[in-house]
């Protein structure tokens, strides 16, 4: 379960709030989508889960499971379950895609005190989540992210979840740069992850990402804070009445 | 009239005292080196490598018969090894030569009076070499040789004393070769100062490493001049992981048509190192390509210099270089000092070149951390595939993984 609790956030410097004690609880296998106009803070909400150091933490906690992640390194974050698909992933030339998913998966079991994977079981289970999403063999032995087209990049970020089993995945804007079949492919990739002790934090602007991947739970942020919770009907609502209101509102 | 002496550092007043003590002593070079001193930071060549202020002392020259024990760090390799223990010739602990290979001694270094070997005298540690280099060595690869194994250029310095190597070797046409040249061994104090000539004919395809591997209290100066004929290859790459000081000068011309060179570097520099590397492409004839990438990693107190000028002299026409040079700073307290430049008097080529100085990338950073690796892991990854980058033009595959475990195990003492 992942619970957020009264979140202040400013960018590092201070100036500038971005979120204002933000409440969110997402229990243990659900999926809740947040939407919300541009600036509304969040992709912000995201980094600061996942332990990006741009950011002030002004008040308020993140639990996860328990855990205070507010507390943690963003490696410890990982080991401890966040797994954030980035909007944009970045490239990383001269590292191969193999090399970084092996080092990545046997940091975070070192990090749980679990013993590594041998070889042959990691390529196995790389193969397998490879196919599922439709990405070729050579894919994993170019530079990581180097080259790939948006679409590739974004089934990459979904391999990487699949590999490392996160126990809250977050997808910020994962729709953003999808033609109509890699956004199946995605979807589907995370509906295949989707169970009862592994929840989701969705982001996204339009309602199209959520029509593949159906959410529990709606979230409409403006202003650094949720300013309404509804059912997967919500998000519809919104498709047709645009965020004019909740701008107002807040 | 008082009569006005310039002070003499206490390494030059050491060096004086040798070149009148030795009977070696080859004196036209001794007194081109006495005309400028130890170079400084008002010698343009020398500006970032201030050699007067940085060497404290020259130990006297390393005396014959001295034992070398450690293994080559490249003996997992199949190689033709020749070594120079404190710069002479060691047969005992040299391999038997293949078919094509001949190897000589001499006491002469011969000014052959060509171009090349002019812009190597007029270096003042070039002709410091000239004056004390006491068993020049001479190697020959004849025309149409393939080299199976590499050939290894062991320079071992057993202890804390001055030792100049000087190699000149002569390569046919038609040759397949690859060179290596491992600096190794010294001690505190030491003072290393090697040349190594070549002069390549036509159709040639060399590749030439050059390995700092000394210890890291001891002052290594190399100077490379090399000169290439028509149609050859030439890929040379330059490793720095060891001495407290280090230059490494290359100097490589172009002199036939159709030629192509391709010259990396990686160093990899902490604690109070300081390694520069000074390059002069000279490109003295038209249709020649010229590719250049050096990577600095910079810790601690470090300094990295980078100086590398293309020249295309006139009539040089559709001359192809590009040079760059790339440095990451991983401390407050490191510095990188590039110097690139272009001399061109053709109207008629493509040239250019770039350097960057930087931290890590922040956002690559939290990338790989939000994948779970810890912070000095994903340093070590970003830097690996950095220095990586630098090291893939060395076509020898062995000897490109052990370079980059010899990175691997640099980037481990940094956790």
């Amino acid at each position: 379960m992942l619970e957020i609790r009264n979140l202040h956030v400013a960018i590092e410097d201070g100036s500038k709030k971005i979120l204002n004690g933000l409440n969110l609880t997402i229990r243990d296998g659900e999926v809740a989508a947040i939407m919300g106009p541009n600036g509304s803070g969040k992709s912000t909400l995201s980094y600061v889960i996942a332990g990006k150091e741009d950011y002030e933490v002004l008040d308020g906690e993140i639990l996860l499971n328990g855990h205070n992640l507010l507390e943690m390194e963003p490696d410890a974050r990982a080991a401890a379950g966040v797994f954030l698909a980035f909007q944009y992933p970045l490239e990383i030339p001269g590292v191969a895609t193999m090399t970084f998913l092996k080092a990545a998966l046997n940091a975070q079991r070192k990090g749980r005190g679990e013993d590594e994977l041998t070889t042959p079981d990691f390529m196995r289970r790389v193969k397998l989540g490879a196919e599922k999403l439709g990405i070729p063999q050579d894919m994993l032995k170019r530079g990581l992210n180097v080259g790939f087209s948006g679409g590739e990049k974004k089934r990459m970020e979904i391999l990487q979840m699949a590999l490392l089993e996160p126990s809250i995945g977050i997808l910020d804007e994962t729709d953003s740069g999808l033609d109509i079949d890699a956004l199946k492919i995605v979807s589907e990739g995370v509906n295949a992850l989707r169970s009862a002790n592994r929840s989701f934090l969705v982001i996204t602007h339009y309602q199209r990402l959520l029509n593949y991947i159906v959410p529990d739970t709606v979230h409409v942020m403006s202003k650094g804070k949720i300013v309404r919770t509804g059912g997967k009907e919500l998000a519809l609502e919104l498709e047709a009445n645009g965020y004019a209101d909740y701008v107002e509102a807040a | 009239m008082a009569t006005i002496t310039p002070l003499k550092t206490s390494a030059e007043q050491a060096l004086f005292g040798q070149a009148a003590a030795l009977p070696l002593v080859r004196k036209t070079a001794f007194e081109k080196f006495e005309q400028s001193g130890l170079p400084h930071r008002r010698v343009e060549a020398y500006h970032y490598t201030d050699l007067r202020a940085l060497l404290k002392d020259a130990p006297p020259p390393a005396l014959a018969g001295a034992h070398v024990s450690t293994p080559s760090p490249f003996s997992a390799l199949a190689m033709t090894v020749l070594t120079l223990v404190d710069g002479r010739l060691d047969l005992g602990q040299s391999s038997d030569l293949p078919a094509g290979i001949t190897v000589t001694e001499s006491a002469d270094i011969p000014d052959d009076g060509t171009e090349a070997a002019s812009v190597l005298s007029s270096d003042p540690m070039i002709a410091l070499n000239a004056a004390f280099a006491d068993r020049p060595l001479r190697i020959t690869i004849a025309a149409g040789t393939q080299l199976e194994t590499p050939l290894c250029l062991r320079l071992v310095t057993t202890g804390s004393h001055s030792v100049y190597p000087r190699i000149s070797i002569e390569i046919g046409a038609n040759v397949q070769a690859t060179i290596i040249e491992s600096h190794e061994g010294a001690a505190s104090g030491a003072l290393i100062n090697s040349v190594v000539e070549m002069r390549v004919a036509d159709h040639v395809t060399l590749d030439h490493i050059r390995v700092n591997l000394v210890d890291s209290s001891a002052t290594l100066l190399t100077s490379f001049g090399g000169s290439l004929g028509q149609e050859c290859v030439y890929r040379g790459s330059n490793f720095v992981i060891g001495g407290h000081l280090s230059r490494h000068q290359i100097f490589l011309r172009f002199e036939g048509e159709g030629s192509n060179a391709q010259l990396s570097g990686a160093a990899l520099l902490n604690v109070r190192q300081h390694a520069d590397t000074t390059l002069v492409v000279d490109h003295a004839v038209p249709n020649c390509q010229s590719r250049e990438l050096f990577a600095h990693v910079l810790d601690d107190e470090s300094t990295g210099v980078f100086q590398g000028k293309i020249v295309v002299r006139p009539g040089a026409q559709q001359t192809d270089g590009k040079m760059m040079s790339r440095a990451i700073v991983l401390a407050d307290g490191a510095t990188m000092n590039n110097k690139p430049e272009l001399e061109i008097f053709a109207d008629d080529v493509a040239c250019g070149h770039g350097a960057t100085v930087g931290a890590l990338d922040d956002d690559l950073l939290f990338y790989l951390r939000a994948r779970g690796l810890p912070k000095r892991e994903a340093e070590a990854l970003m830097l690996q595939a950095f220095v990586g980058e630098a090291l893939e033009g060395i076509a020898h595959d062995g000897l490109r993984e052990h370079l980059e475990t010899l990175t691997e195990n640099w980037l481990k003492t940094r956790a």
